[in-house]
């Protein structure tokens, strides 16, 4: 069990974190998604997201990562000081696609998501990622759970409070699956708040909501 | 004055109070395109041969409007496009799109009749002269315009994109008229003879006004009915995805 | 704020770099500048006054056939997502990769120009003027080819697609840029200030009015 200190930046999210979601409506072009979806997620809560194919899973999480607007409804978040910031401030999104580039090298790779996100002084210890000696390997020569280990780098390098997880399970291998978990719970416990879609049970998880055109069910887990 | 103009159109923003006006104005505004066409070519008719350039000068009295058009459409389309962006119109959107090819169809007239015109005089059937090179220009903006509209499968995204491209364009144009004249300027030599225009007496600028008016009058005709078309599609795919939305229930 | 620029710059241009691009994009200006003769015959006095002009335009069609390398990429393998997360506008993140696909791009083009000019019999004291107005009218290409770039973004094989775009917005730039190294050519090398200052106005003006319209087309591909 490694230190939180050591590999995971310890910062403390304020408690009066939350997202709330009103009357919550979305549209993909003529198609009617979702609509009428309400749920709030405090701070140290994990929502898994469930529903077929098609039902806005991957829709609701970038609609709360601010790439597409609500064809109705709203989306509230609060517990930062600067309440009106975009949400490109407090939010970490992990999709489908990996984010990665091919023709970098693996230390580059964290280099650079450092200096993007103006983390300048952040150093990574890839071991946590299970990438030690990788670090002058290119990313397209690595297999593709050693990928989606390095996708989730950003998330040690920059702190924010809401995790975004598009099916995080997806092509993990069983060492990555490990990572994800024991990250998910530092955040937590951090006071962050998780909402990932999935397909699969999340150990993690606190809540679940089942999205369905517009009957949704959530529950305490 | 903006305000009004503000009220009228976000109360025609509404697709269906859209259509109703449009149902109204439909056959009244053909009936008067084809009644002022009868008359401005009647006067282009009867209007005496040019001494200097004979029978083909009537040429001109379709080209002249149709670089007009051309010119007009687009203003059009940016027009709609920035109210349908800013003040978030749908039909702005549906505006563009339906005056697009109207648009074009003007600005290859006033190519292929400005070639017409100017080949008797030239020996040649094209001159880089600084009217025609911007409208040829002007052509490669619409059909940039419409390919983006094909382009792109996401209506939404579609719509959004083909409205900043229309604003872009628009800057555009005037630098393009800008930079085409001094470029004309600059390397014309002295013996080609210019595109020599008619003596704009009342002889001919009547005829060429109400020509103009007619086919002012007809683009609108135009773009009229292709909105509606453009709407009762939207209509039958929105209920077609209705009905597999409640068949997946 | 100026280190992420920097960053995301430098990345930018490493991976242009990396991906060949910049062999690509250089080796066609030779090839095109070799079919030049070809095509007009090998006579050195038509060579050579054609030259400035001929030079431009492949330049120009070179850097065409490069836009959809700008933000393509991106959008493919999920970075796009990233960038619009980063502590940064849209428009400068445009700027930043802008800056980067010149350096990466265009300055490799710039610097081949002089070789391609003497394939073309080019009088070579007028080079530095010709690579003068290139480079005054460098930002608004590359600026205008981003807001090409950005509207084609979600599209496969968009290659065509962005330089019917963009053509319209760079025949003003080649108007000037183009008359302007020719008549000073003519003229024994002399600078025209007049159309360098044109060049030197438009490029400033895609400075501030490009990245409004680039970032708006990247949001709106953003959903």
């Amino acid at each position: 069990m490694v230190q939180q200190q050591v590999f995971f930046q310890a910062v403390s999210f304020s408690d009066k974190l939350f997202l709330q979601a009103e009357d919550l409506a979305c549209a993909r072009g003529a198609r009617d998604v979702f609509s009428s979806l309400n749920f709030r997620v405090n701070a140290g809560d994990a929502l898994a997201v469930y529903g077929t194919n098609g039902s806005g899973k991957t829709s609701l999480l970038r609609m709360i990562a601010g790439f597409l607007a609500p064809r109705a409804g709203s989306l509230s978040f609060s517990g930062e000081p600067d309440e009106q910031a975009e949400p490109a401030s407090y939010c970490h999104y992990l999709g489908h696609a990996d984010g990665l580039k091919a023709n970098l090298t693996v230390s580059e790779t964290v280099d650079f998501s450092a200096r993007n996100f103006g983390q300048l002084d952040t150093m990574i210890d890839l071991s946590v990622l299970g990438l030690a000696g990788h670090g002058d390997q290119m990313v397209g020569d690595l297999s593709a759970g050693q990928k989606r280990r390095l996708m989730l780098a950003r998330l040690l390098i920059a702190p924010r409070p809401i995790w975004l997880l598009d099916e995080p399970l997806t092509a993990l291998d069983t060492q990555g699956r490990d990572l994800i978990e024991t990250l998910a719970g530092y955040h937590l416990q951090c006071g962050g708040l998780i909402l990932a879609a999935s397909h699969e049970a999340l150990n993690f998880a606190t809540h679940q909501l089942t999205l369905k055109r517009n009957h949704h069910a959530m529950v305490a887990l | 004055m903006f305000r009004t103009v503000e009220t009228i159109s976000a109360y025609y923003a509404n697709p269906q109070r859209f259509m109703r006006l449009a149902g109204a104005l439909h056959a009244p505004l053909w009936g008067v395109t084809i009644l002022v066409f009868a008359v401005a070519l009647y006067m282009v008719a009867h209007v005496p041969d040019d001494y200097q350039q004979g029978a083909t000068v009537r040429i001109m009295f379709v080209h002249v409007p149709a670089a007009w058009m051309s010119l007009f459409a687009y203003s059009f389309i940016f027009f709609a496009s920035v109210t349908a962006l800013i003040f978030r119109h749908p039909v702005g959107h549906v505006a563009g799109r339906a005056a697009a090819p109207i648009g074009a169809v003007f600005t290859l007239i006033a190519l292929m009749t400005g070639s017409l015109w100017g080949q008797p005089m030239w020996g040649t059937w094209w001159v880089w002269d600084a009217r025609l090179t911007s409208v040829l220009v002007l052509l490669f903006i619409y059909l940039g315009y419409m390919a983006l509209w094909q382009a792109i499968d996401d209506h939404g995204q579609a719509a959004r994109s083909t409205a900043i491209l229309a604003i872009v364009g628009s800057i555009n144009v005037p630098i393009v008229k800008f930079s085409v004249d001094w470029w004309n300027t600059l390397h014309q030599p002295a013996s080609v003879s210019r595109f020599a225009r008619p003596a704009l007496h009342a002889d001919f600028l009547y005829p060429l006004l109400m020509m103009a008016l007619a086919f002012t009058l007809l683009f609108f005709a135009l773009t009229l009915t292709r909105m509606q078309m453009e709407i009762l599609r939207q209509r039958a795919r929105a209920r077609q995805m209705a009905r597999l939305n409640e068949a997946d229930d | 704020m100026m280190g992420i620029f920097m960053s995301l710059c430098h990345q930018h241009m490493l991976l242009a770099w990396r991906s060949g691009h910049t062999t690509l994009i250089v080796s066609f200006l030779f090839i095109a500048i070799t079919l030049m003769p070809f095509g007009l015959g090998p006579e050195l006095a038509l060579l050579r006054k054609l030259a400035p002009g001929l030079l431009w335009v492949v330049m120009l069609m070179s850097l065409l056939l490069s836009l959809d390398r700008m933000f393509q990429a991106d959008f493919e393998d999920g970075t796009f997502d990233q960038l619009a997360l980063l502590p940064m506008p849209m428009e400068l993140i445009v700027l930043a990769k802008s800056l980067g696909h010149f350096l990466a791009l265009f300055v490799p083009l710039l610097i081949c120009v002089p070789v391609a000019g003497l394939l073309l019999n080019i009088d070579a004291s007028s080079l530095p003027v010709l690579m003068l107005t290139m480079l005054m009218g460098a930002p608004a290409l590359t600026l205008l080819g981003a807001i090409g770039a950005a509207l084609a973004l979600s599209i496969r094989r968009s290659a065509m697609l962005t330089v019917l775009l963009v053509m319209p917005l760079y025949v003003p730039v080649l108007i000037f840029g183009a008359t302007g190294s020719s008549r000073a050519i003519s003229s024994g090398g002399e600078i025209e200030l007049a159309t360098l200052g044109i060049l030197a106005l438009m490029s400033l003006a895609a400075l501030f009015m490009a990245p409004l319209a680039a970032a708006a087309a990247l949001r709106v591909a953003l959903r």
